[in-house]
């Protein structure tokens, strides 16, 4: 079960009861939906721009408790950064998530404490949903909900 | 859970469970490191050591394409293929082989009636009635003739122990209702649908109707000329056989007056640039090389559940669902997702606080698999107004000792998210 105890560290369960930034922005430069079909999550991520940084972000949602922290730390995390270091660090949060387990994992700060995803290939979806959903977000990619599928 | 829960403590006893387990080789696999509780059969089902056999044995004895060379593994692997037809026509106790179409499963049978039935016979204005209770699979493929042909698709509400309202099914049926498509057992909530008597309502307006037999051929003895229905659909790696392959069952007079759906090999009389003749049913609906491997084992499936005592292992299922359902609602903060009065092989259910999801994962850590998620039923959640659910269901297989193992592991489940 050290597997397990790795993926639930009491920060991630923490976050999973007390999400951060989680509410809606009115007037949010960007709205976005993300849904994954397979176990139903939904959340709608709001961001605020002033020019190229990010201002603001919150979010709202249902999902398991790998996808409420990963919303939460990110938000946190994206805060006073420029658009191209968010997709940076989308890049660099998937690698670390899907990395080889028997390498040391990227050190994220806070978002290290995912890194445990990496042992449960099917969890990977919903530590990644916020993200992907970040990503179309500040793309203005798509018109309809940002699905991993 | 069904009529025959009463007796049932006296037909687990003449139901040899030990023996059943046996045959069924991957139930003593390990996974974590834990002995395998398998509880995702209405996802698919595990495969008896007799059903592997066949598939091993075809491509080791038989393999050949069918109906077609003069040499003897073909004759081999011809006979393997109508042999199991002949065992799917008595399995549903069909009156003729000929009515027995083999398809890749459930969805390819829906598909096919969609396509080829639908698309020929609907018209705008038309009517199509489906539940609430269908799995995505008996909603799309009736959704895509629907746009193409006009008709309009309407849906009969459940109540809250996930039961379909009959009064309101009987207010849909009208005149306009062409096709009927329901499920006769539902594959999120394990509701048995009284198809017969709902199969009778329909005729009596001029319909037709589809039953999605998928998750009632594992557990239900089925019967189409006593359902009476036109056409029965179902898929072998539900009941225990291989994947990629199932049976739709259509009416005769309906089938022969069907057009093709695939248009290939094997399913002509004869080909020209001017003009091709059809071969007969149920041909006409097999075009291509089939999953022939799959329907040998298929056909060894059919003999292995057409040798077990079926009514023993029902009331063996339902002595261990009706085990289960009082096991895990007396788990603190277990909310139980259909409570229909006619159940087969399903306990859905949610943990308060926390997500199926992440039960999911911490169960399997423990060797039981469960399906969590939505189970390709988007519109049963909704109803119940969730996003998932934890999805435990059972086979001829599972035992009373499987769902001690599933409550302990809900318990672990609660500790870690204390």
């Amino acid at each position: 079960m050290s597997e397990l105890s790795e993926l639930y560290q009491e920060v991630i369960l923490d976050h999973n009861r007390r999400p951060h930034n989680f509410r809606v922005i009115d007037g949010a430069t960007a709205k976005q939906e993300g849904f994954n079909p397979l176990c139903g999550d939904r959340l709608t991520l709001y961001i605020s721009l002033d020019g190229d940084v990010i201002k603001d972000v919150a979010f709202q949602g249902s999902g398991c408790a790998i996808s409420k922290a990963s919303a939460s730390l990110m938000t946190d995390a994206l805060k006073g950064k420029t658009v191209p270091e968010a997709r940076a660090l989308f890049e660099e949060f998937h690698n670390m998530i899907t990395s080889n387990p028997d390498t040391p994992p990227a050190d994220l700060g806070k978002l290290s404490v995912l890194a445990g995803v990496r042992e449960f290939p099917t969890r990977v979806k919903c530590a990644s949903l916020a993200w992907h959903t970040m990503k179309a977000a500040v793309a203005h990619e798509a018109d309809g909900p940002v699905s991993t599928e | 859970m069904t009529t025959a829960a009463p007796g049932s403590r006296l037909s687990s006893v003449a139901f040899d469970i030990a023996k059943v387990r046996a045959d069924f080789p991957i139930l003593s696999e390990r996974v974590h490191g834990k002995p395998l509780v398998y509880l995702d059969s209405a996802n698919t089902s595990q495969k008896p050591a007799s059903v592997i056999k066949a598939t091993d044995d075809y491509y080791r004895h038989a393999n050949a394409n069918i109906h077609r060379a003069t040499h003897l593994l073909s004759e081999r692997a011809t006979g393997l293929y109508e042999g199991a037809r002949k065992k799917a026509t008595a399995f549903l106790n069909a009156a003729d082989s000929n009515t027995i179409v083999l398809t890749k499963g459930t969805t390819d049978g829906i598909n096919l009636v969609a396509n080829s039935y639908g698309r020929s016979k609907l018209n705008a204005g038309d009517e199509i009635v489906l539940s609430w209770l269908e799995h995505h699979s008996n909603i799309v493929p009736w959704q895509l003739i629907a746009e193409q042909t006009g008709a309009a698709i309407k849906v009969v509400p459940i109540n809250d122990a996930g039961e379909l309202d009959l009064d309101a099914y009987a207010r849909l049926l009208t005149a306009n209702t062409k096709i009927v498509a329901i499920c006769h057992v539902s594959n999120a909530l394990g509701t048995i649908n009284p198809v017969k008597s709902m199969i009778a309502q329909a005729h009596a307006v001029g319909a037709v109707v589809l039953v999605d037999g998928a998750q009632a051929a594992p557990h239900l003895v089925i019967d189409v000329q006593d359902l009476d229905c036109d056409f029965y659909v179902l898929s072998s790696h539900k009941m225990f056989g291989p994947t990629g392959t199932g049976v739709l069952y259509g009416r005769k007079a309906l089938l022969e007056a069907m057009p093709p759906y695939q248009g290939g090999g094997d399913m002509i009389a004869s080909v020209t640039f001017e003009k091709t003749q059809y071969n007969q049913i149920p041909y006409k609906f097999e075009a291509g090389t089939p999953n022939i491997a799959g329907v040998a084992g298929f056909g060894a499936d059919i003999d292995y559940l057409m040798s077990i005592d079926r009514q023993a292992a029902l009331a063996h299922e339902d002595d261990v669902l009706e085990y289960a359902t009082r096991a895990v609602s007396a788990v603190d903060g277990v909310r139980i997702i259909g409570e229909a009065k006619h159940k087969t092989g399903v306990l859905s259910f949610l943990i308060e606080g926390i997500h199926p999801h992440d039960a999911g994962t911490i169960l399997d850590q423990q060797g039981i698999a469960v399906r969590t998620g939505q189970h390709c039923a988007q519109p049963v959640m909704d109803k119940f107004c969730i996003p998932a659910t934890i999805r435990a269901s059972l086979a001829i297989y599972n035992t009373r000792e499987d769902i001690d193992v599933l409550v302990k592991g809900l318990w672990k489940v609660k500790e870690l998210f204390a």
